[in-house]
């Protein structure tokens, strides 16, 4: 039995808002300057910790609340600098090699920045499980707050594309239904319902296998009737990922995008495929 | 002389990722740690892959660091003496 609700108080999110290029979607970054103000701090930061940094930090500002988690989600991390510290071992013949893109291509580094740069010493995790990443950090922050254990947490996530992942992705038939793409949308998370409150979140269901389309359609209205929410409204992610592209934690931009684009008061439900791997989050618009 | 600070330095704008900073805003006699350009302890591991991979210097009394890294005048003297290629 839950002891709580859960409330979407706060969303941010970078994405992607110019016009297709090269077969791709890229995110539109705003002034990092303004929100990453330490110049130290900021030159070696990559361009996938900039933008979840910002896009949590951004959240955070929207309601100006000290949080008790912060729960990062990422389908395949740091790229760039992965990507950099790799080539540099191939290169280097596995000598002299530059410590900056090996200390930030960990997963953990965007959760780890936004703690560090509000002073935050409560829980942080950060869950990598490619297409179930988002839904997996949702669950936990949901698992926290409905325990009592916290009363706000900001949970979030991120994916960048790379020239690198964009063409192994390509060649695996990633971008066959959508557009490649990538960003970063964050949640303020809470038990209490206030004036700002945006969406209520009722349950996620996360699963995988190689079903046909009318065989998730059952999935989801079994869902749905479980969840007594026969009439809820599908954003399905054919129509967001017109707008942001295919990556592993589109569906956090999908959450996003139904808290944005709804002005109803209505249950909404945010589907998301991924390959085999299939989820719903289910919220109450307010 | 001037070629190699002007070499060091846009190396350490390259490595260092420096942001909005050109060559000629690094003074050569001025700090490069703590109060000067603002450099840290992992811009220092940096430094020391510079020297190690442009100019086949290894630093082979570590506590020599501080000295030799204080500014562009005193890495650019050391690397003039002790440069292998």
């Amino acid at each position: 039995m839950n002891k709580y609700p859960v409330y979407i108080q706060a969303a941010a999110s970078i994405h992607p808002e110019n016009p297709l290029e090269n077969n791709a979607f890229s995110a539109k970054e705003p002034d990092y300057k303004e929100w990453i103000k330490d110049a130290g701090l900021r030159r070696r930061m990559s361009r996938i910790v900039k933008m979840g940094v910002t896009a949590g930090l951004q959240c955070l500002h929207l309601q100006n609340t000290k949080v008790d988690a912060i729960i990062t989600a990422t389908g395949l991390g740091c790229l760039s600098d992965t990507e950099k510290f790799l080539k540099s071992i191939s290169e280097q013949n596995e000598e002299l090699l530059s410590p900056t893109p090996f200390i930030q291509s960990t997963f953990n580094t965007i959760g780890g920045q936004i703690a560090l740069l509000t002073g935050n010493k409560s829980y942080n995790m950060t869950y990598v499980h490619r297409a179930f990443s988002f839904e997996t950090a949702l669950l936990d922050a949901m698992l926290m707050l409905q325990a009592g254990d916290a009363e706000n947490v900001l949970v979030g996530a991120v994916d960048e594309l790379t020239p690198t992942v964009f063409g192994i992705l390509e060649r695996m038939g990633t971008f066959r239904k959508f557009f490649a793409g990538e960003g970063s949308s964050f949640f303020l998370l809470s038990r209490n319902k206030t004036d700002n409150t945006i969406a209520e979140i009722i349950d996620i269901d996360i699963f995988s296998g190689s079903f046909s389309e009318q065989e998730i359609l059952a999935k989801q209205t079994d869902f749905l009737k479980n969840s007594k929410a026969e009439n809820a409204d599908v954003f399905s992610d054919k129509i967001y990922k017109q707008n942001c592209g295919e990556f592993h934690t589109a569906s956090a931009f999908g959450l996003y995008y139904a808290c944005k684009q709804s002005d109803k008061n209505e249950k909404i439900l945010v589907t998301n495929s991924f390959l085999n791997n299939h989820t719903s989050i289910l919220i109450d618009k307010f | 002389m001037d070629q190699l600070k002007q070499e060091l330095k846009e190396a350490l704008i390259k490595s260092l990722n420096l942001e909005d900073v050109t060559a000629a805003d690094i003074v050569d006699e001025e700090p490069l740690f703590g109060d000067g350009l603002g450099l840290d302890s992992i811009d220092a591991l940096e430094i020391i892959l510079i020297l190690e991979r442009s100019y086949g210097i290894r630093l082979a009394k570590p506590e020599e660091a501080k000295e030799i890294f204080f500014s562009i005048n005193t890495l650019a003297d050391y690397i003039s003496k002790n440069r292998k290629k």
